[in-house]
């Protein structure tokens, strides 16, 4: 028994840290809300370079040959940084299954996106997988999109609707793309919060109100110990889908499902504890908070919500009927 | 990463759980909350301890099995999943114990750490006074300097004593520098409760039990070899049974999870059908996090093992498991409908679960903790 990262996975972590603390400032989050595709440029281009984004591709495929342990906090980086990229949706999703159909995907050459069923940068990639409805794989050339806008202004979403090269996907892929994507924004929204708790506290050791910290006062002390709290106890939960998937353990659906609803509901939590705690400040659009929350709120709704993903749960252990599977 | 068992340690979990299987009582024991039921607890703690399952982490010169913290995490699931009995020897095992082991000298240990372990002795924390709850630091009982007689008189109150009124030994923090404010000036003393001068007075507790005790103090002697740790040492000494009960030692996984399995098992008796939607979720949502206990457990005591002791972080764990703890029967009550009045495990394990949130520290003040010594918010 051991409860613990290598030090190679926190190694890799430190590493795409630095460089989207580097290439992903929150400016470039900004950016992105108002630039012709939504996207960073940059980070996505370093993320390539680094081989993160072929990580779950076999090496025979031009990838690092890596697992979802490997990934998870890959993927909480990219919630911290509020990345603005289909970052789960091509490294855990569409480049481990579509990689022999569309090499270019393991070296971040091409770039790829995936939606149940609404895609996020559905126009700004090459190839798209769609989970719902009828799922299948296929390049956006040619492809039909239905375009929809998103709370968070950086998600360009569309509908695929038709697309000459379509490939069902097998019951498998559907089942290994689904879960997958769902550790992925479970590991997000760990991020995410962790960046919204980090932004808070610093904002209420700042923020001087009676003639004191804001962040001396219990109402915001709980509040933000709360959240702490909460964070606290979802991560192991991701962190144990992570290792159920690598090593196809049979619950790993179910335990992926505990991830998911506990990472919403704390990221959930988090927005409305930072966005109190901030005050006026925090519900301008001017501040950088509400790139974070929409995020959040995106994510956390997306691919099954908390309540979805409870009674996932519920039916598994209390009805003793067969794990969920996918959908 | 590796969430498996080593063969080594399933072999342990079968030991235990094949002792358990013949030993443990097919009747529940009375509770042991009262004179009848501690009495028949402490004959359930000597069978535990002649089989030496009694403290298996401890060392074996003191009783134990020298059990690593994995074979005490099994151990302590297999104990709540066979529904043994309450361990009314909680407080000497897991909160004194841990501070003898670290500060207590050779004598002491071979002293009472034994006969802690069998029962023959057992213990109460006497920690609370009247104006001293939440803010310890506030503490007015004194123990004072006797030459004469060498050693202290101690004087003053104690309250909210637990099972004090059945312990035959009390460990308590006392004002042994009247100058010194706060923190400073405080000893801890390890008090027989037969000393003359010591009036042990229990009272009902919300479940009506007389699990509560008040215990006054009037120029009670204690000898010099009764005092742990170093006189004027006595809050640095505490905070170390401080961490243990607001963390790993006292509430381990295995407790929580059992009930969960309980409640689940609630649930599939109680017709399925019947239960609406919300509720189904408070059933699954209270699963979730008794997993989510285990499993940060399993995280901490990796980092433990691995040389990094756990600290401030405990405060995390006590409001997380304390608050479990009631999310885990108040689903069960609601699963109960009307009948969740009724006299029963529930009402009473719920009744219990309502304390959680209060001892070893409140919530409120846990979370004034986390923000200040986690997140490093200003304490003005």
């Amino acid at each position: 028994m051991e409860f613990a990262f290598t030090d190679d996975q926190l190694a890799f972590r430190d590493a795409v840290r630095d460089l989207l603390a580097k290439e992903c400032p929150p400016a470039a989050v900004r950016t992105a809300w108002d630039n012709a595709d939504g996207r960073s440029g940059g980070a996505w281009n370093a993320l390539g370079e680094m081989g993160v984004l072929g990580a779950l591709v076999p090496e025979s495929g031009g990838g690092l040959g890596l697992t979802e342990l490997d990934v998870v906090l890959l993927a909480e980086e990219a919630g911290r940084a509020a990345l603005p990229e289909p970052f789960v949706e091509h490294v855990l999703v569409a480049a481990p299954l579509a990689a022999a159909e569309y090499p270019g995907l393991a070296t971040g050459e091409l770039s790829a996106s995936a939606g149940d069923p609404l895609i996020p940068w559905a126009a700004a990639v090459d190839v798209l997988v769609r989970l719902d409805p009828d799922p299948v794989v296929a390049s956006t050339d040619g492809a039909t999109l239905a375009p929809e806008e998103s709370v968070d202004g950086a998600r360009r979403l569309a509908v695929l609707t038709g697309a000459p090269t379509a490939r069902a996907l097998t019951r498998a892929e559907l089942s290994t793309a689904f879960w997958r994507g769902n550790l992925g924004y479970a590991a997000q929204l760990l991020g995410l919060s962790r960046h919204m708790l980090d932004l808070t506290v610093a904002y209420v050791i700042e923020r001087k109100q009676f003639g004191v910290p804001i962040g001396s006062f219990q109402a915001i002390k709980h509040h933000l110990a709360d959240v702490r709290i909460g964070i606290e106890f979802a991560a192991p939960l991701v962190y144990r889908a992570a290792a159920s998937l690598t090593t196809d353990d049979p619950d790993a659906a179910l335990h992926v499902s505990m991830a998911k609803a506990q990472a919403a509901e704390v990221a959930m939590q988090t927005t409305r504890a930072a966005l109190q705690c901030h005050g006026a400040i925090g519900y301008s659009y001017e501040y950088d908070l509400h790139l974070w929350m929409k995020r959040a709120w995106a994510l956390a709704g997306s691919w099954g919500d908390a309540a979805w993903h409870r009674d996932r749960v519920a039916r598994a252990i209390l009805d003793g009927t067969d794990q969920p599977e996918e959908q | 990463m590796d969430l498996t068992w080593s063969p080594l340690e399933q072999a342990f979990r079968d030991d235990v759980r094949g002792w358990l299987a013949a030993n443990v009582p097919a009747e529940p024991l009375p509770s042991g909350d009262t004179a009848e039921g501690f009495a028949r607890h402490l004959e359930w703690e000597r069978k535990l301890f002649d089989a030496r399952w009694a403290v298996v982490s401890w060392p074996e010169e003191f009783g134990g099995r020298g059990a690593s913290l994995w074979e005490w995490l099994i151990f302590e699931e297999e104990y709540y999943r066979a529904g043994a009995p309450q361990r009314v020897t909680q407080n000497g095992i897991f909160l004194l114990a841990p501070t003898i082991f670290e500060f207590g000298t050779a004598e002491q240990q071979a002293r009472y750490l034994p006969k802690m372990a069998s029962g023959e002795e057992s213990w109460c924390q006497g920690w609370s006074e009247p104006d001293a709850g939440s803010d310890l630091a506030g503490i007015r009982s004194t123990a004072t300097r006797d030459d004469t007689a060498g050693g202290w008189r101690l004087n003053g109150q104690k309250t909210w004593t637990t099972r004090g009124s059945f312990c035959t030994h009390l460990f308590g923090l006392f004002r042994t520098d009247p100058a010194a404010e706060r923190h400073r000036g405080l000893t801890y003393f390890l008090v027989p409760l037969d000393a003359p001068g010591v009036t042990v007075r229990g009272f009902g507790r919300l479940d009506g039990d007389e699990g509560f005790a008040e215990v006054f103090f009037e120029d009670a002697l204690v000898t010099d070899d009764l005092v742990l740790g170093g006189v004027d040492q006595g809050w640095s000494v505490a905070m170390a049974t401080t961490g243990s009960e607001r963390g790993l030692t006292l509430r381990s996984p295995g407790r929580f999870m059992a009930t969960a399995d309980r409640l689940v098992g609630l649930y599939r008796e109680r017709g399925t059908g019947a239960v609406d939607g919300a509720l189904r979720g408070r059933v699954a949502q209270a699963y979730i996090d008794a997993e989510a206990y285990r499993l940060q457990t399993l995280q901490t005591v990796t980092r433990v093992i691995a040389g990094d002791p756990p600290g401030v972080e405990s405060s995390l764990t006590k409001v997380f498991w304390s608050e479990l703890d009631v999310e885990l029967h108040e689903a069960a009550l609601g699963l109960l409908g009307h009948e969740a009045e009724l006299e029963g495990p529930w009402m009473k394990g719920y009744e219990f679960a309502l304390s959680g949130p209060i001892y070893a520290g409140t919530n409120e003040i846990q979370r004034n903790v986390i923000a200040e010594r986690v997140l490093g918010l200003p304490r003005k």
